[in-house]
């Protein structure tokens, strides 16, 4: 048999591609309890961070299972979901923003002119981390919010302390941008500055503001700006959009204005 | 013995993959910022080259000339998955920073160049080895980069601080430009100027 004829080539196609599969997929089925368990731990370690709770490398399941509760709820109305609302794609452990973002049965358009953090869809849905105090209340409130930056959709946490004012914590989990300039959002340093400002104010609209450079503290604003990111305007510009967005009337807004009606911000 | 040894080691200077023949460059401007990304991509090509030139020479009677290149691809691709999923089941923050470049070790010329030119010839241990060297000339390359983009750019070295930062309290003012893929030429630039100045024959006539 030459190595050119039409049977041969067929062959060593045919089996290379078998091998190959082989190998790919033992790998992938292979690996992929220890991904699943990584990204798990991963989004954990997150949802820990941007709530400001301290955890170790080994206790960091365990504090999540014993301290947070995850509660589904509507975006546009606030309404929170009963347990037989909450289809299998809106079970806490499978949501997937991206997915459901530009799934036709759970996203939805932005209004162009609304749509300030630049993300077009947005999932009618959205899960909310309640992070619960030894005595029984709520402690704060985790947010999952994402938005453009300069080379990437960033994707993050904003944690709202009880009052639904006061910002407990700020982290982003997924982004690409520059290292080193905008890639700086990651600095420990930088996302402290978040702990503390207030994010609303009495009649309930949005003003935290990220600015260009660095806060002034004996300016009366002080304590509901952040510093942006020095050699990084569009990554700060686009920080303060996706944060406004989410807090404002689009995003969060309704749920906000809903556990306030609903007394969950006064002192127990 | 002393041939195996020159497959090995003639890629890190003689005739390495990235400063003598400028294959490979995209992949050394992007993961390069750091060193830990540097380290992990470093050895995910060492083992894409290694494997890929191995199986092709295994099988290089054997290959049809029509669809040579295919066959490569096909090989190269699926060591490409096998190397992606395995970093991101064993070192899960890295497999985050690295993201697409990863998968696109697929494209990198080092890979291909290597079955094309060297494992469609040769048996498959000097092939497989020739692959090691040609991943170590790659590695020696993206980690003399990203050991000086890191300690420029940041201060630090695989996340430690080593030139404590004015905006953290010490006295270094990082340099931005470092982090930048810019940076990568600079530093390839005056390493190939380094290496030919100190091996004159691999400066090339005009």
């Amino acid at each position: 048999m030459s190595h050119d004829s039409t049977k041969k080539t067929i062959v060593v196609a045919l089996g290379v591609c078998l091998v190959c599969s082989v190998l790919v997929s033992t790998a992938a089925v292979g690996l992929e309890s220890i991904q699943e368990q990584n990204k798990k731990l991963d989004k954990i370690q997150n949802i820990l961070n941007a709530g400001d709770i301290e955890y170790n490398s080994g206790d960091a399941e365990e504090l999540y299972e014993n301290k947070i509760e995850p509660v589904v709820i509507e975006l546009s109305s606030g309404r929170t979901l009963d347990k037989n609302e909450i289809t299998p794609e809106l079970q806490p452990e499978n949501f997937d923003i991206k997915k459901l973002s530009f799934d036709p049965d759970y996203g939805t358009d932005i209004d162009p002119s609304k749509d300030i953090a630049q993300i077009k869809r947005r999932p009618r849905f959205m899960i909310v981390y309640e992070v619960t105090s030894e005595t029984g209340g709520i402690e704060k409130y985790i947010m999952p919010i994402y938005g453009k930056g300069l080379w990437s959709t960033m994707y993050g946490f904003i944690a709202l302390g009880k009052d639904l004012k006061m910002i407990e914590g700020f982290t982003f989990y997924e982004h690409g941008e520059t290292p080193g300039l905008g890639g700086e959002v990651d600095n420990p340093n930088w996302k402290k500055l978040w702990k503390g400002k207030t994010a609303y104010d009495h009649d309930g609209e949005v003003i935290i503001d990220v600015i260009k450079g660095k806060v002034d503290p004996t300016n009366k604003n002080s304590g509901h700006q952040i510093d942006g990111l020095s050699g990084a305007t569009i990554t700060t510009r686009g920080i303060d959009q996706l944060v406004k967005y989410w807090l404002g009337p689009e995003g969060y807004g309704p749920f906000v204005e809903k556990m306030r009606e609903e007394g969950h911000n006064e002192e127990v | 013995m002393k041939k195996y040894k020159d497959i090995i080691l003639d890629p890190v200077f003689n005739n390495n993959p990235i400063a003598y023949q400028i294959l490979g460059i995209c992949s050394a401007l992007a993961v390069t910022a750091k060193l830990e990304t540097s380290i992990v991509m470093a050895f995910a090509v060492t083992f894409v080259v290694a494997f890929s030139n191995y199986s092709v020479s295994l099988i290089r009677k054997h290959i049809p000339s029509s669809i040579r290149i295919l066959v490569e691809m096909t090989i190269i691709a699926s060591l490409v998955i096998i190397a992606d999923q395995l970093i991101k089941a064993f070192a899960y923050d890295v497999s985050k920073q690295l993201s697409v470049y990863v998968g696109l070790i697929i494209t990198n010329c080092i890979v291909m160049g290597r079955a094309e030119a060297f494992a469609l010839q040769n048996p498959p241990t000097m092939s497989f080895l020739d692959g090691i060297g040609n991943g170590l000339g790659y590695s020696f390359v993206l980690l003399f980069v990203g050991f000086f983009r890191e300690l420029i750019g940041s201060g630090k070295l695989l996340g430690y601080s080593v030139l404590p930062l004015s905006t953290e309290g010490g006295w270094y003012s990082a340099n931005g430009l470092f982090l930048l893929s810019p940076s990568a030429f600079i530093i390839i630039g005056l390493m190939i100027w380094g290496i030919r100045t100190w091996k004159p024959e691999q400066v090339e006539e005009d």
